[in-house]
């Protein structure tokens, strides 16, 4: 691109911000009633993580032990449903809705598809356990719960209507920010796979981001949302870890 | 989708980025009315403003006085009528200089308002405006294969109208590559449905040596009336100056607008020279121009050039300049595509006043 200097992130938005709203209407429209139904699956999973925050605060296997550490199986749940989420959102949010208002979006999708892979290896992964860390687990706990809760609420609390509703599993940034907090909660002590939480974490962050400027280039304040989600998993991500 | 109120933003109303002042019509009080009708100019006076009240039985200096006024209103009237005429007849119309075939000067961009992807409901009301479109003179639509979905929309709202003849197609090319670009422009072709494009741009410049032999042999060979190229926003200058003194190009699409005017010391003069027409594009800066200008009163002399509104101002000054073919305003609603045509009718400013537009338009 010539003079590339002289573009501003406007000059790259090539739809009004009517028509993208729009998207998530038709889309909760075809997948109807999914909407309600994954509200009340990410209500389950978050009231689980609520539980497990409350009463198994450092729930852990220790090391060589051949018993499944506690928790375990939901986050395996967790991980398979966010992988199977990811996946949707991919082709039938990006590739079908998205794409035919914006060229970019299906090399987002293709990005998506990597993402769910790499939660579906994440749930087949061997010593998968909670992580002990209070301030990953509070703050992945929020996040899980504003992008179940929180996110569909903004729909009208900006003045939109309750069907124009970003639902978790559906669109990308709840999707994007939910799997934020799950990671928040999951560590691996399969020495190989350490690496593999964090790694995981880059899609979504980068998702936050073009999601982020999206939304400021069209003018809409919401574009804060999945930059603090980006900022305060950060913060918990980087914190000081317990002795 | 709800119906806007008078003074929203068009944005406000959810369905339209073209961010124009909405102006519902409403019925003015009878006291109102009356106190309009006596400030319009005695020319446009509606005849029952201008009404003789008198005695039952006029004496014969009354009847003669009567007389003379009648003639004066029947003038008036006449010349009223003519003034009317031009704002409700044909658009004004601007010569292609390679052919001489006459354009409307008010065509129909579709940057951003035709994008609308799957939307059954927003596709219908873009067919809706390219009808209102047909139907009050229009014929230049432009788009392009960067435009997201404007294409197919573009396509739906001609096959509901059984592809008027009127149409003036506008595409672009947008790669460096030659058998990309031919295969861009046959999809292109199939969105609109269309026999052959009217006119083919290189979009941006962007391999323009590659592409516009290609466009001129396609010319040559009966497979396109036009050819042109485009920028936006002033870039590249001096390559579009380059293109326009080397090649045989009809058309240069590039922004013109109020505040954006750095066309008017080279390339302008440069289309006149070179028989070249001129495309205007972001008229509004993409609606910038006018959220800033609808915070402003309509200055009096809009009504000196048949304005009603801030959008027919901007669209006034830039069609009026002489190199200019064509503005190429995009918006989704019928109520702003019928503000916008009214551009190309009524009296148009001259030199003078274009200067004082311009200038008290960058002052405020």
């Amino acid at each position: 691109m010539s003079e590339w200097w002289t573009y501003r992130p406007g000059d790259f938005l090539m739809f009004a911000p009517a028509t993208y709203w729009r998207l998530f209407e038709l889309h909760n429209a075809t997948w109807w009633p999914a909407p309600p139904l994954l509200l009340l699956a990410g209500l389950a999973w978050t009231g689980w993580l609520a539980w497990t925050a409350r009463h198994a605060p450092f729930a852990r296997a220790a090391p060589g032990s051949s018993t499944p550490p506690a928790g375990a199986p939901w986050l395996r749940l967790g991980a398979a449903g966010a992988a199977a989420a990811w996946a949707f959102v991919a082709t039938a949010f990006l590739l079908h809705r998205y794409a035919p208002i914006n060229w970019a979006a299906s090399a987002f999708a293709a990005g998506f598809l990597v993402q769910a892979a790499g939660l579906a290896t994440l749930a087949a992964l061997p010593g998968l356990a909670l992580a002990p860390h209070g301030r990953r687990r509070s703050v992945g706990l929020l996040l899980c719960a504003w992008a179940v809760v929180g996110q569909p609420l903004l729909a009208v609390a900006t003045g939109r209507p309750w069907a124009q509703a970003e639902v978790f599993g559906l669109a990308p940034d709840p999707t994007a920010i939910a799997t934020l907090g799950l990671l928040l909660w999951t560590s691996t002590t399969w020495r190989p796979a350490r690496w593999l939480p964090t790694a995981l974490a880059i899609l979504p962050v980068t998702w936050c981001a073009i999601s982020a400027a999206t939304l400021w280039t069209m003018g809409s304040a919401q574009g804060w949302v999945p930059a603090a989600a980006v900022l305060v998993a950060a913060w918990a991500a980087w914190g000081r870890r317990p002795a | 989708m709800r119906q806007p109120y008078d003074g929203e933003r068009c944005s406000d109303a959810g369905s339209c980025p073209c961010e124009q002042v909405i102006q519902v019509p409403r019925p003015a009080a009878p006291a109102a009315a009356a106190r309009a009708a006596a400030a319009q100019p005695a020319a446009l006076r509606p005849r029952a403003a201008a009404a003789v009240a008198g005695p039952v039985r006029p004496s014969r200096r009354r009847w003669l006085a009567a007389g003379s006024a009648a003639a004066a209103l029947s003038a008036a009237a006449a010349s009223a009528s003519a003034a009317s005429r031009a704002l409700a007849g044909a658009p004004a119309t601007r010569p292609i200089p390679s052919s001489g075939e006459a354009l409307p000067v008010v065509g129909l961009g579709t940057w951003i308002t035709f994008n609308v992807g799957n939307d059954p409901a927003a596709r219908d009301a873009c067919a809706e405006v390219v009808r209102a479109f047909f139907a009050d003179g229009g014929r230049v639509i432009d788009s392009s294969p960067m435009y997201g979905s404007s294409q197919p929309t573009i396509g739906h709202a001609l096959a509901g109208l059984g592809h008027p003849p009127a149409l003036f197609s506008a595409e672009k090319v947008w790669t460096s590559d030659l058998a990309r670009g031919t295969a861009q422009m046959e999809a292109s072709r199939a969105y609109w449905g269309v026999q052959r494009f009217d006119l083919m741009q290189v979009h941006n410049l962007v391999g323009w040596e590659v592409q516009l032999p290609r466009l001129l042999e396609m010319k040559a060979a009966g497979r396109l009336r036009y050819v042109g190229i485009t920028t936006s926003e002033g870039r590249r200058p001096a390559e579009i100056e380059q293109v326009m003194r080397t090649q045989p190009i009809d058309f240069v699409q590039v922004s013109y607008n109020l505040l954006d005017r750095e066309i008017e010391q080279h390339i302008l003069p440069l289309a006149q020279e070179r028989g070249i027409a001129v495309l205007a594009n972001r008229p509004f800066r993409e609606g910038a121009l006018l959220r800033a200008l609808a915070r402003h009163r309509l200055p009096a002399w809009a009504a000196e050039i048949d304005c009603d509104g801030w959008a027919q101002v901007a669209l006034k000054f830039i069609v009026s300049h002489p190199a200019v073919t064509c503005a190429i305003p995009a918006t989704r609603r019928v109520a702003h595509l019928r503000q916008n045509m009214g551009a190309a009718r009524g009296r148009m400013p001259d030199p003078a006043l274009r200067a004082q537009m311009a200038a008290e338009v960058a002052a405020l």
